[in-house]
């Protein structure tokens, strides 16, 4: 038996952005894509959505102080 | 004036010095282990040769021909009898040792292996990874090998004695040995080096077996002159001369020949001395020591741990215009300024840059000269120590020269002036946990030898007055003092930052004081109203009767609205608000105190709400104001009304002390019903927990219920008419289980929790029987502190309390570790202007600071707003 960990209460919801909301985000923070925290490829989750390197994930987790935070991740197959 | 460069450090490359390379930078070879012959003058090719530099005022270096202070001094070199192992690369040389074969020195890898991992490590190189986990996995696999894959030489196991022993087969391996073996890996296996987490471009295994040892400059191991004229050593030197002694007895008993026993014994003797040369705490190995029995500092110990340079010397500095001395309380001084002794203001300085609209007044300061006479009714005016000319002479104002140095003074001068009242500075008591530890104060100069705080500034310092010491900095610079005043003033950190409440507020008597003047809306005549008033700084009018809360409410900002619940409250069921029985539920209205009693709760330090509401609503300086006149009104009004404590406050009548009694001897009962239970089995177990665990903790809950059940009987006879129990109730100080354990009983003691049954086999004391159960056998204290402890209470009592005393102890180590790891670990975080935290790099760690992005400075108490507040404000409109 297989469990969808993207239904566990403890998993928060994980979204691939596309190329242009990559590109957005990139410019709100003028960043480059290496300044984001990373998440490894082989991430449970980031396997369980088929992210590739380079991908960048968003992650919307509920928050005690905020009710709802954002977080984006790069995928990277380094060792953090 | 430097220049700030323009050159960016790329890379650094570590490697090993190489014998060559040592001799080449060797200024002299040293081979007399003597210093200074008899006219204190240093020997050729000794340690103190001049070659090396020179550390006396007058001579002149012979490899530089500089004096003292520009000859940067220059390294020596020892050529070593016989080689000894470099104890900081002893790991490796075993990896190595471990990893290659003796015969023909190369990895004990075949090549379908070797080409994996040079495929492995490319990558990792070209990933920017860690490459230094390879070691391990090469040192794995070449100890499966049995035999050498090249040549087919047998394997045999190599041992590794700490700090500097190799055995091959259990047979003890020479220095010389292992130098040929890594000259012949250096030779074999080349490149691969960087497999075993070697560079060999910079550094070839064989170095790491001295032949040469480099002598460090004489600048950076100085000897001292005694007063005496005899001359001292320092450690370094000690050692160096312990290294060329031996060196020395070991070359000549080479030379002539001497039994092999011999050699090797002084060979390993030189081992020794150039192992606790590197590092004298080599695990292994005792330390060398001096002659005194003092252990010998030498190289590692020169920059290891919290004393040694890089934590010292590097990380921590010492500065100028600082003043350090005993602090003491002057509750007359508002809580941003510091008292600072005439003595203290005479020495510090704060520079004045003259111009044409100063200098006039300047030239009047420097007429007073270091030392001016302060006029009539006046206790200090500031004078001038030092000016600097515009050419950057710097003249000591003397009494005499004063007025002549202010007739040339000029524009464009510096004068250097006294501390005087209104001055910023920075206030600081260690351990600086916080940034409220180190707060801007402005400068009141006074009278004899201390400085001098407001009470109120205390808890964020975390100061008291048993001979706490602070240090002050004087800031030299006016972005300096701009800073300071915006950022740093102590009005400025009234709330804060931890949970956005106030933290700094009245405390102890303040509090006792306002609680006096407010409880139960006594009435006070116009004689003490106007007292109580005046000492708060009230001009207006005073009515002929004023109740207490009438006076307060005269230092309460115009039009202040709040309502919230005293520390009196005792959480009933249902609140009855203002018709509350213990006054203890606070409703200011219009600026008003309609009912409720001032206690913590209101204006204590850490808790106070009409503080918080205040700077939050008014402002800091508002705020500031009504601290300082609050803990003056406090005051006032408990001199007014009289207040004393003592070991009377805790007398309670006979018949409660007979009650008091009797529920510890129906405690005591209880227990022994218990056991007598568990004795014959019929005690009834709590799921999870053994026979004994369970009797365990029904006794320690009857314990606990006797001493709140005397603590009731006990303050059941202390009313609100009690000194103490008014501290205790107000917040003041002390608690009321602090009381009924001097009035009551003491109750059960602890040790991790348990009740205390170590001691004696089956027993705690020889004072009882062997396996007795009982309370008193197991640490119940019936006594009050008032009553006295029996011996055996006592030392009870003793063991509690030391588990206390050690328990503190251990926390304050471990959580001023923990911090110092956080800080290192943070202290390149901040938070950008787009909210982001990120670090130095530029990498984001939060897109929004804390998720929600609230300081939680200006939050109240965490939260960014406080709806109850707003809808409350609202319904008032």
């Amino acid at each position: 038996m297989k469990i969808d960990i993207l239904k566990h209460e403890l998993v928060p919801h994980h979204e691939i952005l596309s190329e242009e909301e990559v590109e957005k985000l990139l410019k709100t923070y003028n960043i480059k894509k290496e300044q984001l925290p990373r998440i490894r490829i082989d991430d449970p989750v980031a396997k369980a959505i088929n992210a590739k390197e380079g991908d960048v994930i968003k992650i919307i987790r509920k928050s005690p102080t905020a009710g709802i935070s954002v977080a984006y991740r790069v995928v990277s197959k380094e060792i953090i | 004036m430097i220049t700030a460069s323009k050159k960016e450090i790329d890379k650094i490359v570590f490697g090993l010095l190489s014998p060559e390379k040592i001799r080449k930078m060797s200024a002299t070879r040293i081979i007399t282990p003597d210093t200074y012959d008899e006219d204190g003058f240093p020997i050729e090719m000794g340690l103190m040769d001049t070659r090396l530099g020179v550390i006396e005022p007058g001579l002149r270096c012979k490899t530089c021909g500089q004096r003292v202070k520009d000859c940067p001094g220059h390294f020596g070199h020892i050529e070593l009898a016989m080689p000894v192992i470099h104890v900081g690369f002893a790991k490796t040389i075993y990896a190595i040792l471990k990893s290659t074969c003796r015969g023909c020195g190369k990895l004990l890898l075949d090549e379908k292996e070797l080409e994996r991992l040079r495929k492995l490590y490319k990558k990792a190189v070209e990933r920017g990874e860690n490459t230094s986990y390879f070691v391990k996995e090469v040192v794995k696999l070449a100890n499966k090998v049995s035999h050498c894959p090249h040549c087919g030489r047998e394997k045999l196991p190599i041992e590794y004695d700490k700090p500097t022993t190799y055995r091959e087969a259990g047979h003890k391996m020479t220095p010389s040995e292992i130098r040929e073996w890594l000259e012949k890996v250096s030779e074999e296996v080349g490149d691969d080096l960087l497999l075993l987490d070697i560079n060999p471009e910079v550094a070839r295994p064989e170095w790491m077996v001295l032949t040469v040892l480099p002598v460090p400059p004489v600048t950076t191991r100085p000897s001292i002159t005694l007063e005496t004229g005899e001359r001292s050593e320092d450690d370094l030197t000690h050692k160096l001369v312990d290294i060329i002694r031996i060196n020395q007895r070991l070359q000549e008993n080479r030379d002539a020949g001497a039994p092999q026993l011999i050699v090797e014994d002084l060979w390993e003797l030189l081992q020794y001395h150039v192992t606790t040369y590197f590092d004298n705490q080599t695990s292994g190995i005792p330390p060398a020591r001096h002659r005194s029995g003092r252990a010998l500092k030498t190289l590692a110990q020169r920059l290891k741990g919290k004393e040694g340079r890089f934590r010292s010397n590097l990380s921590g500095k010492r500065v100028n215009f600082s003043a350090r001395t005993v602090i003491s309380p002057d509750p007359n001084i508002s809580i941003n300024e510091v008292g600072v002794p005439i003595d203290v203001a005479k020495e510090l300085t704060v520079p004045i840059r003259v111009t044409p609209y100063n200098l006039e007044e300047m030239k009047e300061m420097v007429r007073r000269g270091p030392n001016p006479k302060p006029p009539a009714g006046v206790v200090y005016i500031p004078g001038v120590n030092y000016i600097i000319r515009p050419d950057g002479r710097r003249i000591k104002v003397t009494e005499e020269n004063a007025e002549n140095v202010a007739e040339r003074l000029e524009v464009g001068s510096v004068v250097e002036r006294q501390l005087q009242d209104g001055d910023i500075v920075l206030f600081n008591r260690q351990p600086s946990l916080h940034r409220m530890s180190m707060m801007a104060h402005k400068v009141r100069v006074l009278p004899y030898k201390t400085f001098r705080l407001n009470l109120a500034v205390c808890p964020p310092y975390n100061a008291d007055f048993d001979g706490d010491e602070m240090n002050m900095h004087v800031l030299q610079t006016e972005e300096a003092r701009a800073e300071a005043e915006i950022l740093m003033k102590v009005q400025e950190h009234i709330l804060s930052p931890r949970f956005g409440g106030a933290i700094i507020g009245a405390i102890h008597d303040h509090i006792s004081g306002c609680f006096l003047l407010t409880y139960k809306n006594k009435e006070f005549s116009k004689d003490d109203a106007i007292r109580m008033l005046a000492a708060a700084g009230y001009m207006g009018e005073v009515k002929e009767k004023m109740t207490g809360k009438e006076i307060f409410s005269k230092i309460l900002p115009e039009g202040i609205n709040l309502e919230y619940k005293a520390k009196a409250c005792i959480g009933c069921p249902t609140c009855v608000k203002e018709k509350c029985e213990y006054d203890a539920y606070v409703i200011i209205k219009d600026g008003q105190l309609i009912s409720g009693v001032i206690d913590e709760k209101s204006i204590g330090a850490f808790k106070g709400e009409i503080i918080e509401y205040i700077t939050r609503r008014y402002g800091n300086s508002a705020a500031r104001d009504f601290i300082d006149r609050v803990t003056k009104l406090g005051i006032a009004a408990i001199m007014v009304i009289g207040f004393t404590t003592g070991i009377d406050d805790e007398d309670i009548p006979e018949e409660a002390v007979l009650q008091i009694n009797e529920q510890l001897e129906k405690a005591k009962k209880k227990i022994q019903d218990l056991i007598k239970a568990y004795e014959e089995g019929e005690l009834e177990q709590i799921p999870g927990r053994s026979l004994e665990e369970t009797l365990e903790m029904e006794i320690m809950r009857v314990t606990g219920r006797a001493r709140d059940q005397t603590g009731e009987i006990a303050s059941k006879h202390l009313g609100m008419d009690n000194s103490a129990v008014i501290m205790a109730r107000s917040g003041a100080r002390g608690s009321m289980l602090n009381l009924s354990q001097m009035a009551g009983c003491v109750g059960q003691q602890a040790v991790r929790g348990e009740r205390i049954h170590r001691g004696y086999r089956n027993r705690t004391l020889p004072h009882f029987k062997k396996g007795d159960l009982g309370a008193e056998a197991k640490g119940f204290v019936s006594s009050s502190y008032k009553k006295g402890l029996t011996p055996t209470e006592y030392f009870f009592h003793s063991m509690g309390g030391r588990e206390g005393l050690v328990d503190t102890a251990v926390r304050t180590s471990r959580s001023g570790y923990m911090q110092r790891r956080l800080v290192n670990a943070l202290e390149n975080v901040k938070l950008e202007e787009d909210g982001s935290v990120r670090a130095t790099t530029g990498e984001v760690i939060q897109f929004v600071y804390g998720e929600d992005g609230v300081d939680p400075m200006r939050s109240i108490r965490g939260k960014a707003v406080d709806v109850d507040m707003i809808i409350k404000e609202v319904e008032n409109e």
